[in-house]
């Protein structure tokens, strides 16, 4: 139970974890994050990983989308063009891979600003197809540019550090995990300040921003380019990963499992970008047991596992959208609330 | 001495002259010229569908009009957009609220410094030396001079859509004056307001006006309260300024009489511009 | 060039487009009535060709009558969804209410994966196989059939809008929905004939589209090019919805001629782009008027 909380300075009040129990829970995860690989099998790593990949892409959606109220279906996209670049650097090039990921990610900014360009004059769908034409034309360019490959796309080399090559899912998890960290207090500081405030402006009400000091199409370009990068450097992160790119890696289908991700997680929350994007990661692989588990009773259980897995990621966008719309941060958050009265509860 | 101060609080700060503004065959605006003394409180009076709103908002920079210029402090805001009018102290607050919803009191007070802060991306990801500094120094200065004043400390936290509709109000000045305003455009501040909540909010202008000299130029249709407080009032009808002067010599204005007799909303607000000039 | 060979080419993408131009009728229908963009349409139309299959192959109907059972099942369909779907959406945010429609055009596709297999699968023959010509140049007989069955029914769609009682509830509903109540228009209603009319519209297509070109469950990706096609005609416009409609069918055609297949998607959508940049509000759509 917690009582009151006191503090003594708007430096406290300020802060992003503010309270003991919070910096406890979050010292705990820390700590538990550091041990995870010492003890987790490699299937769990890889899982580890992929979660954390996604997280990334998650967060940079939700800036955009979950923020700044700009739907986005070009996220796999602007993933690609990371991953693309990083990849090519790396074949032709075999420049540090920590910078690779900031060239990709940076890459992708630009991409982002491009295609956000519209978003002064078009709103909601025409932005949305906006960007599924920009995914459509990315698509076409890749898998047709002898430079990315054409349809083959690229097999590339693990990344290294002083000779030291990281290629396994123990190594990988110390390249992605502590990136993914600093992405999401990244995300989480920038909505602190002047530039997230202006952000929810824009989504509530962006007319009345513009007359209160807020330039729409330099924030809305912002907002893009910010997220686009988030998506290039997950995307430079999952070609470290699977190392063998190709047109097919990052399908529209990608874009709609990030906005997904961010709605089951609960829109405009931080919380939500990572809750949304690991139990979405997770629930096809639950499913994969499940149906593992089934096969001595229903021997077609693997063969129905991928319509399954589609129909699973339709009914958890329908069922969250309709039974809990602001996602499993707002669940988390009664959890909490509940908690904060316990034992004593009204 | 006394003539020389007169002369300092009639210098105009905002000078509209010839504006006009259409919407296809339909004119909001025609030829409105009127000027806002320096460190007074000006209000537009006029019935529905003056233009007293869409005045505002060519002010702000949302429209654009057909001809006439907007002098601010000496520059002609002509080609200056909307953000960098409010950027200039242009501030203001709007007839149907327009508070963000997902953001606390203090976040939405906190925005409206928004254009006097220089926090780039870079510092905002990190949080880190500029950007820290500059959010503390907001907050505290946020709390210290506009919260205190407005006395709205124990609401700082709470979502904006659960506030009554006065305290929604005040809020929205709190914001506006976070802007560093020069002048502080309020639309229609105490529309829908109580007796006690107009009284309050009559009192915060005032106090704006006085401690922190900031010139003030509202909408409003409680004439009441104009009388009272405004130091100017320009009267608008169809678009057209049709008098101007101190509340005394436009309460007895017959061309002011007629138009609200004229209009819709007859009897009550006729009675009282009698009653004031009585 | 020759010049035969081009009219062939346009013909047939001409055929193609009133398919699109049908779909997107659909699609403006629910828009304009509901103001819910369904990202799902492409999925009704695949469902519309699978209770074809079920009715015509699986119950042994003649295909004459499986037709309007496939477009019954999708007006019931439609039904359905706007009464367990939308209707507990009403008020949300416009991008929630489009996610769901993705969320039913996902779950859909796996449905019908789950029982009917991935393997695209032919629907039987009932069109006319007589070869037409339009002077010299052919036109295949199902294309010519499609083509007919889709002007015939967009033009039924076009008369009611304008004469019948119904045409104008929903026109005053698309306007102002509020206003619409207040004069007595049952609303809800409007928007379940809405959804009825729209998704049985989409299933005769999708019988269409499947007897020219096949099922499978990935079918749903002819969603895609009507999304092109309601976005360049405008959301709200049913004349859009045609000329946008024929617009991308003959230019894929073209593209998929002279360029080659993988070119279709993308010359099209570098389209629609241009075209957002010029008229953000496609050609005949409406632009609504922003307030402080």
């Amino acid at each position: 139970m917690r009582i009151g909380t006191l503090k003594t300075s708007y430096g406290a009040d300020e802060a992003l974890f503010d309270s003991s129990v919070q910096r406890g829970l979050l010292v705990l995860l820390a700590l538990g994050a550091v041990a995870f690989p010492f003890v987790a099998s490699p299937y769990w790593l890889f899982l580890a990983c992929l979660c954390a990949i996604n997280v990334a892409s998650a967060t940079g959606l939700n800036l955009l989308t979950g923020y700044t109220g700009l739907v986005s279906l070009g996220q796999a996209a602007f993933m690609s063009v990371g991953a693309y670049a990083v990849a090519v650097l790396e074949i032709r090039l075999g420049t540090p891979f920590l910078l690779n990921l900031l060239i990709g990610a940076a890459l992708a900014a630009v991409i982002g600003i491009l295609v956000g360009i519209p978003s002064l004059r078009v709103k909601g769908l025409y932005l949305a197809i906006a960007t599924i034409a920009a995914s459509v034309i990315l698509h076409f360019l890749f898998s047709h540019w002898s430079l990315t490959g054409e349809a083959r796309g690229l097999s590339m080399p693990p990344a290294s550090l002083f000779g030291y090559v990281i290629d396994q899912p123990f190594t990988l998890y110390w390249l992605i995990m502590p990136v993914t960290c600093l992405m999401v207090l990244g995300a989480a500081n920038l909505l602190r300040t002047r530039i997230g405030r202006a952000f929810i402006a824009i989504r509530d009400r962006d007319i009345s921003a513009e007359v209160l000091g807020i330039p729409l199409l330099r924030y809305k370009l912002t907002s893009f380019a910010i997220s686009s990068f988030y998506a290039g450097l997950a995307g430079g992160l999952w070609a470290y990963f699977f190392r063998v790119v190709t047109p097919e890696s990052f399908p529209l289908v990608n874009s709609i499992f990030y906005l997904a991700a961010i709605i089951v997680g609960g829109m405009g929350t931080i919380l939500g970008g990572i809750l949304g994007a690991v139990f979405m990661t997770l629930v096809p692989e639950l499913l994969k047991f499940a149906a593992n588990w089934l096969t001595p009773i229903y021997p077609d259980a693997l063969a129905a596992l991928a319509p399954v897995r589609t129909i699973v990621f339709g009914g958890l966008i329908v069922g969250f959208l309709i039974f809990e719309p602001r996602g499993l941060a707002e669940i988390w958050r009664r959890v909490r609330r509940f908690f904060h009265l316990w034992p004593f509860r009204t | 001495m006394s003539l020389a101060r007169a002369d300092m609080a009639a210098r105009p700060i905002l000078e509209v002259s010839g504006l006009s503004l259409a919407f296809g065959g339909l004119r909001a605006l025609s030829d409105v010229s009127f000027t806002v003394p320096e460190e007074a409180i000006t209000a537009v009076i006029g019935p529905n569908g003056a233009g007293k709103t869409s005045l505002f908002n060519t002010i702000s920079g949302f429209y654009r009009p057909q001809a006439g210029s907007i002098i601010f402090a000496g520059e002609n805001l002509q080609g200056v957009r909307a953000p960098q009018r409010a950027a200039r102290g242009l501030a203001r607050t709007f007839q149907n609220i327009a508070l963000f919803r997902g953001m606390t009191v203090l976040d939405n007070i906190k925005l409206g410094r928004h254009a006097h802060m220089r926090t780039g991306v870079l510092d905002a990801l990190l949080y880190w030396g500029r950007a820290q500094k500059e959010e503390l120094e907001l907050r505290a200065e946020i709390e210290e001079r506009i919260i205190d004043f407005l006395e709205i400390q124990h609401i700082r936290d709470a979502a904006v859509g659960t506030l009554s509709y006065g305290l929604q109000k005040r809020v929205e000045l709190a914001r506006a004056l976070a802007m560093r305003p020069r002048i502080l455009m309020l639309d229609e501040p105490v529309a829908g307001m109580n007796r006690e909540e107009t009284e309050d909010m009559a009192r915060f202008i005032l106090d704006v006006k006085e401690e922190w000299g900031v010139t003030i130029l509202m909408v409003e249709h409680d004439m009441g309260m104009v009388m009272d407080i405004s130091d100017h009032v320009v009267v608008l009808n169809f678009g057209q300024v049709i008098a101007s002067g101190t509340p005394r010599e436009v309460q007895g204005n017959e061309a002011v009489i007629a138009a609200y007799l004229g209009s819709g909303d007859v009897g009550e607000i006729a009675r009282r511009i009698k009653a004031e000039a009585a | 060039m020759d010049m035969l060979f081009l009219a062939e080419v346009a013909l047939a993408g001409l055929g193609a487009g009133a398919l699109y131009a049908l779909t997107g009728v659909a699609f403006v229908l629910i828009y304009k009535a509901t103001r819910v963009v369904n990202l799902a349409i492409g999925e009704i139309l695949m469902l519309g060709g699978y209770a074809f299959l079920g009715f015509a192959a699986g119950l042994g109907l003649s295909p004459w009558i499986a037709l309007p059972l496939a477009i019954a099942a999708g007006g019931v369909f439609g039904w359905v969804v706007e009464r367990s779907l939308i209707r507990p959406m009403l008020g949300e945010n416009p991008i929630s209410v489009f996610m769901v429609t993705i969320g039913l055009g996902s779950i859909l596709a796996g449905a019908v994966q789950l029982a009917w297999g991935a393997d695209p699968l032919r629907l039987p023959e009932f069109l006319p196989g007589t070869p037409i010509f339009i002077g010299d140049a052919y036109l295949a007989p199902k294309v010519a059939f499609g083509f007919a069955a889709a002007a015939v029914v967009i033009g039924l769609f076009l008369a009611l809008f304008r004469f019948s009682r119904g045409g104008v509830a929903l026109k005053a509903t698309a306007a102002d929905q509020g206003a619409a109540y207040s004069v007595g228009i049952d609303v809800p209603r409007v928007f379940s004939i809405a959804w009825i009319l729209a998704c049985a519209t989409a299933a005769g297509a999708g019988v269409l589209v499947g007897a020219i070109g096949g099922i499978s469950p990935t079918m749903g990706v002819f969603g895609l090019s009507v999304l092109v096609v309601v976005i360049i005609g405008g959301l709200d416009s049913l004349a859009g919805a045609l000329v946008g409609g024929l617009l991308i069918g003959l230019v894929e055609a073209l593209a998929g001629t002279f360029l080659g297949g993988e070119f279709k998607l993308v010359v099209t959508f570098a389209l629609l782009l241009v075209l957002l940049m010029v008229r953000p509000y496609g050609l005949f759509g409406t632009h609504e008027i922003e307030r402080l």
